[in-house]
């Protein structure tokens, strides 16, 4: 967007750039190569509709996954979006027995996402504490007030033009969540890869000491980034409620796990200052493939979930051993 | 340079605990007769167990996520095997849990010793592995009391001189990590991985290696945590003591463990679960739904968290002036 971006000169560009590259390729071939597999196992998974469904798997928590992708860059960390989804739900499912109406609804959606984020960046940026225990807290605070809020209840009766966000079709399979998912992907990309703010969540991510000494707030960037990923559990809270059509404290647990993984398996450094959206798009549709792939074949949800939790370290152990295994070699 | 201020730490949490006790009593006197209180230093015995164990992973500046998880997983095996075995004494199903819990703590420890991969990842990521095997170990189904043998169940319930043998088995933990920390080298070696690394490797620590060892303890007690949780509910299921882990990490923090590493004691990780484990005991007494829990937990790490930051903070800035005017 900005001409000033072409001026800094970025020390870690080129051999950066061409990992990220190969990273990126290697995904998409895993994605190609999980997606022919599927086809190959199962007779129903080449089939539109079936496709179409798939996507819902990743869609909500790829939009978060955006946000925590600048965050993660930035050196920060949101353990505490998937509570965030429950607070926004609860708040919205206590709108909804007072009589407010759907465009009510998104507005109480996004403002208590708003509010999440800006309390998780308060303490952050303001108080100086670490975004690890911060948002562990919060984690449980925020879910703990809807606990408090509905106990073992839950909330129905959304109104039912609410239910497009989750499960309305823009254009024959196209589902609103997905066309929802492209834009955002897109808008995020921009935001990340060619704007200043961008590149200024790099250099805080690469040192943020520097930043702050080359006139980078960098305190007001990362409350901006807190608010972010606030706003987009607000928005992946509004599908998903949208979705299930109805609200219970338990929802969207461990999605904390999820999201943060899918951000590391797309290439995200999880100390911060590298990584690309390209790649948390690509690694969205990897986990989308794997866990629709094991639905068919009847695989159960908690089984999935240790394939999530070896992939999250697999991703980051295996570069690793690579590294060590080619030292070695290098050595002999 | 920290001991005094620990000391004093120490002793706020302890006024804290008889102010709570006492405000509760004040309305509910019954809570406070030693009986009851018995029952709540043994309601919290897990906990101080964990407490223990996490405090020096966090002091070598890691996270364990994990313990909840461990502690189930372990649970099950021990009930498992219990099922199979119902003739296996005690000691051996508690020394196999302490066992297979820090095999999982070393599975985390080498993660994070030999890969440097970031102790949070590691630990949300074995957390969820965890879970998973014992659905996979137990097929989704319960084990429930009429399974298990009676000596497996009893064990933690006799009374040793007026106390369940479970709230001894977490006196005799605190005594001994005490004499740990403060009395062996591996023990000042979590201290200073933590408070320093450059320096702690340069004095010769292995910092990497330390931090192996405080996983692999933090495993060890997540194991012990595990048969003592199983046999006194007299249950063993996947979801056991889920959330159970920030529960810990709130129970440190309270204590007056530093988030970043270096700083902490024994006795104010035993404080921090006895705070905890009152208000969760009291909760049902004073008519809270017990749904406040996991809230509760949440705010009493931001409060503690923040606490601990501006005590830190303004420690810094005396001793700054004070170089300046000596300059």
């Amino acid at each position: 967007m900005s001409d000033t971006t072409r001026f800094i000169p970025d020390r870690l560009r080129s051999p950066l750039e061409q990992r990220i590259k190969s990273w990126e390729t290697l995904l998409l071939a895993v994605a190609i190569a999980i997606f022919i597999t599927n086809s190959f196992m199962s007779p129903f998974f080449l089939n539109a509709w079936n496709l179409s469904d798939m996507t819902f798997n990743f869609t909500e928590k790829a939009m978060i996954a955006f946000a925590m992708a600048l965050l993660i860059i930035s050196g920060e960390i949101d353990l505490s979006v998937a509570s965030i989804i429950a607070l926004v739900s609860t708040a919205m499912g206590a709108a909804v027995q007072i009589g407010v109406g759907t465009p009510g609804l998104v507005l109480i959606g996004l403002a208590v996402g708003l509010l999440c984020g800006a309390f998780n960046g308060f303490l952050v940026t303001r108080m100086g504490l670490p975004s690890i225990v911060v948002t562990i807290g919060t984690m449980s605070l925020f879910r703990g007030i809807s606990y408090i809020i509905l106990g073992d209840q839950a909330f129905r009766g959304y109104p039912p033009d609410f239910a497009f966000f989750g499960q309305g079709y823009v254009f024959w399979v196209i589902s609103f969540e997905l066309v929802l998912f492209a834009v955002l992907a897109l808008i995020y990309y921009v935001v990340l890869h060619r704007t200043n703010f961008g590149r200024a969540v790099y250099t805080i991510g690469n040192n943020p000491v520097a930043a702050e000494f080359s006139g980078i707030r960098v305190a007001r960037v990362k409350f901006i980034l807190f608010l972010l990923t606030g706003l987009m559990s607000g928005v992946a809270a509004i599908c998903l409620t949208s979705r299930l059509g109805s609200t219970r404290p338990s929802i969207a647990f461990g999605w904390e796990l999820e999201v943060v993984t899918m951000v590391v398996l797309g290439g995200v450094s999880i100390l911060g200052g590298s990584g690309s959206i390209p790649g948390v798009v690509i690694a969205a549709f990897v986990m989308g493939l794997v866990t629709f792939g094991l639905g068919l074949l009847n695989v159960p949800g908690i089984v999935m979930s240790i394939v999530i939790g070896a992939l999250l370290i697999g991703v980051i152990a295996l570069p690793r051993l690579w590294e060590r295994w080619r030292q070695q070699a290098a050595k002999q | 340079m920290s001991k005094q201020g620990l000391m004093s730490r120490e002793l706020l949490l302890t006024g804290a605990i008889i102010l709570l006790l006492g405000v509760i009593a004040s309305r509910f006197p019954a809570f406070i007769a030693p009986g009851n209180l018995v029952n709540v230093f043994n309601d919290t015995a897990p906990l101080i167990l964990l407490a223990i164990g996490q405090m020096i992973v966090i002091l070598t500046r890691c996270i364990d996520l994990s313990v909840a998880a461990n502690l189930a997983l372990t649970g099950m095996v021990v009930a498992m095997l219990n099922v199979a075995m119902p003739g296996l004494p005690v000691p051996v199903i508690i020394a196999l849990a302490i066992t297979f819990g820090a095999v999982l703590g070393m599975f985390n420890g080498v993660l994070v010793w030999k890969l440097a991969i970031p102790p949070i990842v590691v630990t949300l990521g074995t957390m969820t592995i965890f879970r998973g095997i014992i659905f996979l170990l137990s097929e989704g189904r319960w084990i429930n009391a009429h399974q298990l043998s009676d000596a497996f169940k009893a064990f933690p319930r006799t009374v040793l001189l007026g106390l369940p043998v479970m709230s001894w088995i977490a006196l005799g933990a605190v005594a001994l990590f005490v004499v740990v920390m403060n009395r062996t080298s591996l023990g000042r070696a979590f201290y200073a991985a933590g408070g320093n690394p450059h320096a702690a490797t340069y004095a010769g620590i292995n910092v990497g290696r330390t931090q192996f060892w405080a996983f692999t303890i933090s495993g060890a007690l997540s194991g012990l945590a595990g048969y003592l949780w199983v046999s006194r509910f007299a249950v063993a299921f996947v979801d056991l003591a889920r959330g159970f882990e920030l529960t810990v990490v709130a129970a440190c923090v309270i204590g007056g463990v530093a988030i970043m590493g270096g700083s902490g004691t024994v006795l104010g990780a035993m404080l921090g679960a006895l705070f905890l484990g009152i208000i969760s005991n009291a909760l049902p007494v004073v008519n809270i739904s017990p749904f406040w829990q996991l809230a509760i937990s949440g705010s009493a790490i931001i409060i503690a968290v923040a606490l601990n930051a501006s005590a830190n903070r303004k420690k810094g800035r005396i001793i700054l002036k004070r170089a300046e005017q000596a300059t």
